[in-house]
């Protein structure tokens, strides 16, 4: 049997200094992925820059086939190589890490980021005890003994709020509830004491009562350890009261960028509004409909020319059809929006009732503001 | 949840993303934690040329078998005394490899065995026999285990517990050792290339009946089924009719592992002492010709001759029953 | 002299087998399907064993005089009480099957001894030879598979498929014949025949199992391997395998240890069965390279007419086969929930 190496303890810390480096700890600049398939280039991820600070928390939303997924895993460079082309620049710590081998990356995957999937039946292996599924790869990046590696398991696994640790780590996946196996994956993610932790839909497949309580144990781990997270999900109600910064994706670029109470406050882009509405309120009397978005996000092999939202799209113009709006600073800082009429202004009010006159159907209701911020209590519903 | 995002609880993000993305994901190469996965073959509707050549080398080696008598070859059992002093295994012995064992040597493209005599014309006789047997024998094998199968899958309940167990049984006994009991139990009483095909056609019967029933059972339940049975369609019209044709395809794929294997056992029966006489050639008779002059180190030729007629055969029937397969996407997990 | 490891190894099979029956058992009074299963098994156990008795009778003549062709009529008369051929015919499968289940195989009339005697020794050596050929099956068809999956559409992948393609088509005792002539008669390295005890020299017992061992493995490396690969790459497309990429681990670690026991259900599935059917499957390498096993002894029976030994024979091989199966079975359907469970939810 061949005995695993170990990475050499001088060699991580050549390569990626621990000590602070001034600057972004991640910085994104013009990212794009896209996949080749039989039926074309997919534009999964276009142009994508942004950039996250230590101990910060940046939420990516969109609809599933929006790229935020794609991106994530562009970002931390999880995707294959083969079929895949990536461009564009991704600094961790100040060093390009964008076109780094997966030989390299292994010396940042799991102890300087680390990612949380989005279900934990399929992410956890079921054939391997947790504790060892958690050890693994304390013993595999850093230079601990196994005794000590299982000691520090077992208070992983309590700092997470797992009961019983000791009983747990000699469990399989499939012996622990659905919250459990969400929290042995936090656990994990958290083992090396990553600087940047990707959560991917963290909630998505758990039943809503744990939902709430696995995104405060995130935010709780997120601010103790002062580690940058991005959260990934396609509910807006899940990073309204726990991230700094959000950026709306659309058919695989960002729309919008902006502070957390900046975006709900004082929204440009129709998009995010209409992502907002989408969110049900507990002010709503039962039986209220759902604002949905009609129709589907496009296919990405031949995007269309002008806006991506355009097609449903209320305010959607013929400029909107033809010309791609760029990515342009607000009055606020930090605010990036990328619409030709966007929310709230003179020009968004005018093409709404250009198109409400001309009897479009129009999916984004009353006026152009939005009506309220949602609540937390909402936000653990949804 | 906001109704206009589906909830993406099942399968992951990713995969859910390419799916809307437009990505198909099985139909090209997907690649996770950089380990290529998922390389499922596009169905090829056009014959390969692997498929063409196995169909020439099958096609070829019948025709030969047919032709046998008035192919410009040597008769089977004809003895040359050129061959026999070249090879006689006494006088070679001594220099083993020497010279005088060349095995195409005096017009006889293949040379001969230790008996005097010309193996390509063994071997193209040896084939009307294998073939024989390989054939005959799942001829025999589909026509008694495809009637089980089709019966025991389309009628189900007790019919079907009591073939399945019948076919289980059978299939409890090792093929070889089967085979082996039978021709000792019938040696005598039958001409021996009956006793062959009989035996081996007696280890194919559980196998294609099952296949056939793992198979029926399947189509029995389909929509055309019922709507032939809601218009009043007799059974056994509906077996002939709807199910028996969508069964065919994975029937013949099997059919032709099957003759593989068949020819392979008929030659491993000859080696055993057991099966045809010496004056009826096979390629298994070849071989357990040859087997001698190869322990003696004299020359392997003979026994190599045999077996790549053998494997050539089985090659080209895997090859074709993996394009029926492919090509009727013939499910096997119904094993 | 004794041999330790075929003893040891025919002590485990029937280890083995006990506990499989053990574990239909178990289930036969838990659940239906499990008492069905139970009433199956003895139901072929019955009619494999039926079959088996018969051989004697279905042989054309007198089954006494075909065992003992020189004999007088005289010396005739004391075998056919010994066989029972003056009782009723079911009668005589009776008594011929508690004959068989206390040990008692009945007698080679050839030699005069109790088949039993052979038998003990030929069993241990066919075990052995099976062990051996399993073991480098699997040893070689392992790693070939992880590879080959790893780089599922690449050059390699292709030329393994190709190559495990053309060794299936392969028969074992080509393959043996080459062997014998490259490895052994020309080249020296391995003696070509006879069997030497493990217990007698070791060294001598690995030289001597090795060809044909190897033989059997040949064409089970190429079935093994693309059993595995196919699961494996279904594997490699689960979640938990980016999980194990994203915490930094080494490709061959996610490879041996993420992804391949999840993916070895059916290899080991296969290879058990396999296991089970050499016991009377492997003849021909037997024969061809004598080693004295139960084929071989099967064999050597027929060719001498010795119907009682080849009843005996038939049967053990038959009723082992049905027993190992059966406890593949009741094996799996304990292992099963908890693989069922992963699998299900994984998919």
């Amino acid at each position: 049997m061949i005995r695993w190496r170990r990475h050499e303890r001088a060699d991580i810390t050549e390569r990626f200094p621990t000590e602070s480096v001034e600057g972004p700890l991640l910085e994104v600049t013009n990212v794009e992925t896209h996949f080749e398939t039989p039926r074309g280039v997919v534009h999964a991820v276009d142009d994508v820059s942004f950039s996250l600070d230590r101990g910060r928390t940046l939420g990516v939303v969109g609809e599933s086939g929006s790229g935020k997924t794609v991106l994530s895993r562009s970002v931390m460079g999880l995707l294959p190589k083969k079929h895949v082309i990536r461009r564009g620049s991704i600094k961790f710590e100040g060093r390009e890490i964008g076109n780094a081998s997966a030989e390299e990356m292994r010396h940042i995957w799991g102890s300087q980021m680390a990612m949380i999937f989005q279900d934990p039946m399929t992410s956890l292996n079921p054939v391997m005890k947790v504790g060892k599924q958690i050890t693994e790869s304390l013993l595999y990046h850093l230079d601990i003994s196994r005794t000590y590696a299982t000691e520090l398991a077992e208070a992983l696994l309590t700092s997470v709020g797992i009961p019983e640790p000791k009983r747990r780590l000699a469990e399989y996946p499939h012996q622990l509830s659905g919250g459990l196996r969400q929290r042995v994956m936090i656990a994990i993610a958290l083992a090396c004491g990553p600087k940047l932790l990707f959560a991917d839909e963290p909630t998505t497949a758990l039943d809503v009562t744990v939902q709430a309580q696995i995104l405060d144990l995130l935010q709780e781990q997120q601010r103790e350890r002062f580690m940058a997270m991005i959260l990934v999900t396609h509910d807006l109600g899940v990073v309204a009261g726990r991230t700094d910064e959000i950026a709306v994706m659309y058919a695989g670029k960002i729309v919008e960028k902006a502070p957390t109470s900046v975006l709900f406050r004082n929204m440009k882009m129709p998009y995010t509004e209409a992502l907002v509405r989408s969110i049900p309120k507990l002010s709503d009397r039962s039986h209220t409909r759902l604002n949905v978005i009609p129709g589907r996000p496009p296919q990405l092999v031949n995007p269309p020319v002008g806006c991506r939202f355009a097609p449903r799209c209320p305010y959607a113009q013929d400029k909107c059809v033809k010309e791609e709006p760029p990515l342009r600073e607000s009055d606020v800082p930090g605010h990036k929006f990328a619409c030709w009429f966007p929310v709230g202004t003179p020009e968004g009010r005018d093409a709404l009732e250009r198109n409400r006159a001309a009897g479009l159907p129009a999916a984004v209701g009353s006026d152009g503001a939005a009506t309220a911020l949602p609540n937390s209590s909402a936000a653990e519903v949804g | 949840m906001p109704e206009s995002q589906p909830p993406e609880s099942a399968g992951t993000a990713l995969a859910d993303e390419m799916e809307t993305t437009g990505l198909v994901a099985d139909a090209f190469t997907v690649e996770i934690a950089g380990v290529t996965a998922g390389v499922q073959p596009t169905r090829k509707r056009r014959l390969g040329f692997g498929a063409w050549l196995a169909l020439v080398w099958l096609v070829g080696l019948i025709v030969a078998a047919i032709a046998a008598p008035i192919l410009p070859i040597a008769g089977p059992n004809e003895t040359f005394t050129s061959i026999q002093r070249a090879q006689a295994p006494f006088a070679t012995i001594s220099t083993p490899g020497g010279g005088t064992t060349t095995p195409f040597a005096e017009g006889h493209l293949l040379g001969g065995d230790r008996n005097g005599h010309d193996l390509l014309s063994r071997a193209v006789y040896g084939a009307r026999n294998s073939l024989i047997v390989g054939f005959g024998a799942i001829a025999f094998g589909i026509l008694v285990g495809g009637l089980l199968g089709l019966i025991g899958g389309y009628y189900r309940g007790r019919v079907d517990s009591v073939i399945v167990a019948f076919l289980d049984i059978m299939l409890a006994i090792p093929a070889l050792v089967l085979a082996l009991s039978l021709t000792a139990v019938l040696r005598g009483r039958v001409p021996d290339l009956w006793i062959l095909v009989i035996a081996l056609a007696i280890i194919s019967v559980p196998v294609l009946g099952r296949i056939t029933r793992a198979n029926t059972l399947v189509w029995s339940e389909r929509e055309f089924v019922t709507a032939a049975r809601a218009q009043g369609a007799k059974n056994w019209r509906i077996m002939t009719r709807e199910v028996l044709p969508n069964v065919l395809p994975a029937m013949f794929s099997i059919a032709l592992l099957g003759v593989a294997v068949v020819i392979s056992a008929e030659a491993a029966l000859r080696l055993l002492g057991i099966g045809l006489s010496i004056t009826d050639p096979s390629w298994g008779g070849i071989i357990n010709d040859g087997r001698d002059f190869l322990t003696q180190g004299i020359t392997a030729h003979v026994v190599f001759v045999g077996s790549a007629f053998i494997f050539f055969t089985i090659l080209a029937l895997n090859y074709l029953a993996d394009v029926v397969r492919a090509r009727f996407d013939v499910r096997e997990a119904a094993i | 002299m004794l041999d330790a490891l075929g003893t040891i190894l025919g002590i485990l099979l029937i280890l083995f087998v006990i506990l499989g029956v053990l574990g239909v058992l178990a289930l036969a009074v838990g659940t239906r399907a499990g008492r069905k299963k139970l009433l199956q098994l003895i139901v072929v156990l019955l009619v494999v064993t039926f079959f088996s008795f018969s051989l004697l009778h279905l042989t054309p003549g007198d089954p006494a005089r075909t065992q003992k062709p020189f004999a007088t009529e005289a010396q005739l008369r004391p075998i056919r009480k010994e066989i029972g051929l003056d009782k009723p015919f079911l009668v005589q499968y009776k008594d011929w099957l508690f004959d068989f289940v206390r040990g008692d195989f009945g007698k080679d009339y050839s030699t005069n001894l109790p088949v039993k005697d052979s038998i003990g020794k030929q069993l241990g050596v066919s075990l052995q030879l099976i062990f051996y050929a399993q073991f480098l099956a699997l040893l070689f068809a392992i790693p070939l598979g992880i590879l080959a999956a790893y780089k599922a559409g690449t050059w390699f992948d292709k030329i393994a498929n190709s190559v495990a393609f053309g060794a299936i088509a392969i028969p074992p005792f080509v393959i043996a014949f080459v062997f014998i002539f490259y490895l052994a008669v020309q080249g020296g390295w391995f003696p070509t025949q006879q069997y030497v005890a493990f217990g007698t020299d070791p060294a001598e017992h690995i030289k001597h199992m090795f060809l044909p061992a190897l033989s059997l493995a040949i064409a089970q490396i190429a079935i093994y391997m693309r059993l595995l690969r196919s699961d494996m790459i279904q594997t490699l497309q689960e979640d938990f395998i980016t999980m194990a990429k994203a915490k930094g681990l080494t490709n061959r670690r996610i490879l041996w240890r993420h992804a391949l026991r999840p993916s070895s259900f059916t290899l080991l599935t296969a290879a058990a069965l396999n296991f089970g059917a050499l016991i009377g499957g492997a003849v021909v390498i037997e024969f061809i390279f004598q080693l004295p096993g139960m084929g071989l002894g099967l064999v050597t029976a027929v060719g001498t007419r010795q119907y009682s030994a080849v009843q005996a024979y038939v049967a053990l091989i038959a009723v082992a086969f049905v027993l190992f199966n059966a406890f593949v079975d009741g094996v799996y359907s304990v292992l099963d929930p908890r693989i069922r469970h992963a699998r299900v939810a994984a998919a």
